[in-house]
Formats: structure tokens, C-alpha cells, sequence
């Protein structure tokens, strides 16, 4: 390439650099404003979807605390189900605690990590669960879905007395749980994860309500 | 007929001619992954509609400072733009859909029904046409992620424009319930092959049934 040529396609290059600039400083300009005007809204939206998701599972709870403050996050390694975070929702009434709600994520599904949403309260009885993300097959590992049919519903009020440690099971593992035609991985991977963080909550669980995160012990899987 | 008046026949090319999924069968991977049910089918067409004409206008009110080594980047920031916009836009106001369409919104960037009528029309043509132009391609896709959207609800759940509150607010709704359960496999993603086929084999039936018969005055499309 001859220095002339050079010369000719110095100012192309910088106009459509330019052009491409204007065109960036617009563009981030529109998202900008989209984002100023939506933001409120969106923040609302999200904690009123919290809310709304953790309702069912305080029903017949009094409490006094705003959930979304009282978050707790364990970072791994924990021996609750998953490898990432765990999420606890701390609920309070007044300054006892009256329950837990744990975020929990199941890796042992049919298809992909099952998020699940576990409520605890301090009797060390579930209160109740439901499915929080899930990529299971439609129509046979989705029916843990509580809008699909009432499968989940068997686990309302159980703990680790009743039944007994031994049958935390579906009913194929030798356990008392009711497993899904069809699907029997999903169910197993879901009764694993609440038996598991009941587990927990049961080891852990002044460390839980301590106001300083719990300490980390070793996964134990 | 009225055939011949530009706007009219600019849609007819959107919705049935040129439609983008069934004659173009551009944008199919959002088309084949979302319509499981009509509301899913109606939000990212609504999405997809919006975006399209808005980056149909944009493109052709910058056309004149296109050059042709920079213009995709150009397109991509335009629509990714828009997208962000509309994305946020849908969470703000339509929560319950976002959570449903999740990631196709922000994938709508990669639509590449949009890329194309940025190239081939607006960057082209003045605002007024390249604004039609959008509208009519984005309802011809809305109007095919409709209408496989319901019939893979229909066939797969029994029920027929279930859950519009997602998108209108108010009560939940069950929709029409026509039977309680369904044929699973529509809402698989084979159902999604086999609805898609169905529906680019119903379009060319018809177009071959109108060019054996044509009827005095209406104008015979030579494909």
C-alpha cells in the first residue's frame, strides 16, 4: 500500500468513526432515558413478586419484618444443596424468629438445576415448598409445579420427626413420598434437597438468626 | 379491487407474501422456542413488532449516513438499543410475561428478520415507507407466533388463549379449556417443528389453489 492511498483512507476511517460515536452516544442516551423513566417501577415490581412468592409459605405466621431486609446470603462451600449462594429469608416476629425460607438449588433433576423455595419454621417443620425455576419435562417432571398439580403439598408440615430421617425418600427409594408417573428422578431430586436443608437449618441454626453470616463448614457431599 | 394501493399491498407482502417466518423463514429459533402458548406467542410479537419498526426508522432516518464497511455495527447498535429499551419496558409494565419469555426478549437483538429488513428496505428507503415496511413485516411474524402459539396450545394443553393476564393484568385466567390435559408432544419442541411445517405447507396449499383458479381482476402472483 503506496503512502497515497494511505492518505485517502485516513479521513474515511475517522468519519466512520465518528459516525459510529454519534450513533453509540444516542443510542446510550435512549436506553438511558428508557431506564430512568422504567427503574421505579422495576424495583417495585421485584419486591412485590418477593413478596408475592414468599406469602404461601408464611401462611398462618405472624411476622413483623420486611423479608427482602432480612436476607442472608452463605456463600459456598455449605452443605445445603447447590454450589452457589444460598439465599435465606429470616423472618421475624418482633425479635424472635418465627421461620426461615431457604432458596435452595437442586443439581440432580432430569434436566438442569431445579431452584427450589423451602420454608422452614423454628418448630423445625417445613411450612411449605414450592419450585422457584425449573427446566423439568413438561407434563411429567413439571407436575412438582404447584399451579400443576398438588404434588409439592405432601411435604407441607413434615420435618425430621415425621416421618421419620430414614424415610426421606420417594416411595420407589424405600421412603413414605408419593413419586410422579412417569418421572421419578424429580421427585427424588426435590425430596433430596428439602431433607438437606432441613439438615442444615437443624445444625446451623442459631448461626442462621445470628446477625454475623454463619460460619462455613465443608460440603459434606 | 384495492389491491394496488401501496399500503395495502406493503401489509398483504408483511402478513402473507413475503410473510418473514413462513415464506422468509427468518427468525425462526424465537418462533420455534417461544409459541408454546398463544400469550407467549402475542408478547414476544409484540416485542418483535416494536422493535422492527422502531429500527426500521432509526436506520432509515440515519440511512444517509451509512456507509456500507460500517453498517452493521450500525444496525446492531440500533436494534440492540431498542431492545434493551423494550426489555426494560417489559418489566416494568408486563412483569408476568418477562418471566415467561426470559431470554428470548434480550434475544430478540438476534433476530435476524430484523437485521435483514434494516438492509434490504430501510437503509433503502425514506422514514414513512421503511416505518410501514416494519409494521407490516413485524405483524406478519406477531400474527405466525399467534397463530402457532394457539395451535400448540390447543393441541398440547386444551386450552385456548389461557393466561392473558400476563399481559393485561386482573384475574387469572384459564382461557377456553376445550379438554382438561392434551397431547404433550405439541408443546415438545418436535410439536414446534410440526406446527412450523404444518403452517408453511397450509400457506403454499392455498397459494396454489388461488393460482389455478384465478379470479377475474385479482392480479396472479408469479413466485
Amino acid at each position: 500500500m503506496t503512502a497515497g492511498q494511505d492518505k485517502q483512507i485516513a479521513p474515511k476511517v475517522w468519519a466512520s468513526g465518528l459516525i459510529l460515536g454519534t450513533l453509540a452516544a444516542i443510542c446510550t442516551a435512549l436506553v438511558a432515558f428508557t431506564y430512568s423513566v422504567t427503574v421505579a417501577r422495576i424495583v417495585a415490581n421485584e419486591q412485590a413478586y418477593l413478596e408475592q412468592s414468599l406469602a404461601p409459605l408464611l401462611a398462618g405466621i405472624a411476622y413483623t419484618n420486611n423479608l427482602s431486609e432480612s436476607t442472608l446470603v452463605i456463600p459456598p462451600p455449605h452443605a445445603l444443596p447447590g454450589n452457589g449462594p444460598a439465599i435465606v429469608y429470616r423472618v421475624y416476629a418482633g425479635d424472635e424468629p418465627v421461620a426461615a425460607l431457604f432458596v435452595v438449588t437442586a443439581r440432580d433433576g432430569f434436566s438442569g438445576p431445579i431452584k427450589l423455595l423451602i420454608g422452614i419454621d423454628t418448630s423445625m417443620s417445613i411450612t411449605s415448598v414450592r419450585i422457584l425455576e425449573h427446566q423439568e419435562t413438561p407434563g411429567l417432571g413439571d407436575l412438582i409445579e404447584s399451579s400443576k398439580s398438588d404434588w409439592l403439598t405432601q411435604l407441607d408440615k413434615t420435618s425430621l420427626q415425621s416421618p421419620s430421617r430414614d424415610s426421606w425418600s420417594i416411595k420407589r427409594d424405600g421412603g413414605v413420598f408419593d413419586q410422579l408417573t412417569g418421572a421419578s428422578i424429580t421427585p427424588r431430586a426435590v425430596i433430596k434437597a428439602v431433607k438437606a436443608t432441613l439438615l442444615y437449618f437443624e445444625k446451623h441454626r442459631d448461626s442462621v438468626f445470628a446477625v454475623i453470616p454463619p460460619p462455613q463448614d465443608a460440603a459434606t457431599e | 379491487m384495492t389491491d394496488n394501493s401501496p399500503i395495502l399491498q406493503k401489509l398483504r407482502s408483511g402478513l402473507w407474501d413475503d410473510n418473514p417466518g413462513l415464506v422468509q423463514l427468518l427468525g425462526l429459533c424465537p418462533l420455534l422456542a417461544v409459541t408454546t402458548t398463544f400469550v407467549n406467542g402475542l408478547g414476544l410479537g409484540i416485542a418483535t413488532l416494536f422493535v422492527v419498526t422502531c429500527s426500521n426508522i432509526l436506520v432509515s432516518a440515519t440511512r444517509t449516513w451509512i456507509r456500507s464497511e460500517i453498517r452493521i455495527p450500525m444496525y446492531v447498535l440500533i436494534i440492540a438499543s431498542l431492545v434493551t429499551c423494550i426489555e426494560l419496558i417489559f418489566k416494568a409494565y408486563v412483569p408476568a410475561l418477562d418471566r415467561t419469555l426470559g431470554i428470548f426478549i434480550p434475544l430478540i437483538v438476534t433476530n435476524c428478520a430484523i437485521v435483514a429488513r434494516a438492509e434490504i428496505f430501510a437503509s433503502r428507503n425514506p422514514i414513512g415507507a421503511s416505518m410501514l415496511d416494519g409494521l407490516a413485516m413485524g405483524a406478519g411474524f406477531a400474527a405466525l407466533l399467534c397463530a402457532i402459539g394457539a395451535f400448540r396450545e390447543l393441541i398440547g394443553r386444551g386450552t385456548i388463549m389461557a393466561n392473558l393476564d400476563m399481559f393485561f393484568g386482573g384475574d387469572p385466567q384459564t382461557g377456553l379449556v376445550i379438554v382438561d390435559g392434551g397431547f404433550l408432544l405439541a408443546i415438545l419442541p418436535p410439536g414446534a417443528f410440526f406446527s412450523l411445517a404444518l403452517a408453511v405447507a397450509g400457506k403454499n396449499y392455498l397459494d396454489q389453489r388461488r393460482k389455478k383458479a384465478p379470479k377475474p381482476g385479482e392480479r396472479i402472483h408469479a413466485r
